[in-house]
């Protein structure tokens, strides 16, 4: 399959990039011209993926955070890594309402929300190297609008 | 995000959420409900969604976070105006268990 477009951004692991991240990612995916539910479940998505990275993988300290994102015809794939901390038990952590951050307030439904509202999620994961989450989501129109 | 309180009786209190939910305004907006309730005793908050325009699972530990402090005073939660991605999200997350979804703000109101 060919790869339409394809876009990568590095940023520091601050909070108020988390809006920064998911509105970089939908207008890159609005190429695709997809209906504003599937925005709207990209950015979720993306949020989740990345406020991960702040909070769990560099715990609030600076990190950088990498988004890359490849644009086919009819579906968008999005990565998100960290070179945090890491995951010890993926499939655990993937379980609905479990976190490993209860005392901050965190609802252990990201991995759940992710899954959910993307057609597909990968969690690769080495502790103490990082993590990459590898995200798809089908966009069903799939024509590139033309730029002239 | 921009949060504004409104006071409706003694002890029950409305809150006007505006704009996006993450991770970050979580922080923000957890801190000023929680300076109002410790204040004024409140012990019933109305959650009014009408103007968020995005919330993800940051915005559900928000919420069960207030309804474990309002659970040490007796207290309870009610929300209104949930888009349905944002209801799904509370869905998804069981929410719906722990506090109540009101089709307008007269009926939670009279029930909350
Ligand atoms: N990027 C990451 N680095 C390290 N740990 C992570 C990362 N993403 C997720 N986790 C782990 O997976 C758990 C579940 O994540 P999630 O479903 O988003 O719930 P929450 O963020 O509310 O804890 C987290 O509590 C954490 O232990
Ligand atoms: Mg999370």
């Amino acid at each position: 399959m060919t790869v339409l477009n394809e876009m990568q951004l590095d940023f520091v692991s601050k909070s108020e990039n988390e809006s920064f991240a998911r509105v970089v990612v939908a207008a890159f995916a609005s190429q695709l011209d997809p209906t504003l539910d599937e925005l709207a479940d990209i950015k979720t998505a993306v949020s989740e993926a990345v406020t991960n990275a702040i909070i769990h993988g560099y715990e609030n300290t600076v990190g950088i955070i990498r988004i890359s994102s490849k644009l086919y015809e009819d579906k968008v794939v999005i990565t998100i890594q960290d070179w945090g901390k890491g995951i010890e038990d993926i499939e655990k952590a993937r379980q609905p309402l479990w976190t490993s951050k209860p005392e901050l307030e965190r609802s252990g439904m990201g991995f759940t929300i992710m899954e959910d509202f993307m057609d597909e999620l990968k969690v690769d994961s080495t502790p103490g190297e990082g993590t990459v989450v590898t995200m798809v989501k089908n966009i069903n129109k799939g024509t590139v609008r033309q730029t002239t | 995000m921009d949060v504004v309180i409104i006071k409706l009786d003694h002890d029950m209190i409305k809150v006007n959420l505006k704009g996006e939910i993450d991770h970050h305004a979580s922080l923000i907006l957890r801190e000023e409900i929680d300076n109002y309730i410790e204040k004024h005793r409140v012990k019933k908050i109305l959650f009014n969604f009408k103007d968020v325009s995005f919330m993800d699972s940051s915005g559900v530990g928000m919420i069960i976070g207030r309804y474990k402090k309002l659970q040490n005073v007796g207290g309870k939660i009610g929300v209104v105006n949930l888009a349905p991605k944002i209801e799904r999200i509370f869905q998804m997350s069981g929410l719906f268990s722990l506090i109540s979804n009101f089709n307008d703000e007269k009926e939670a109101i009279d029930k909350l």
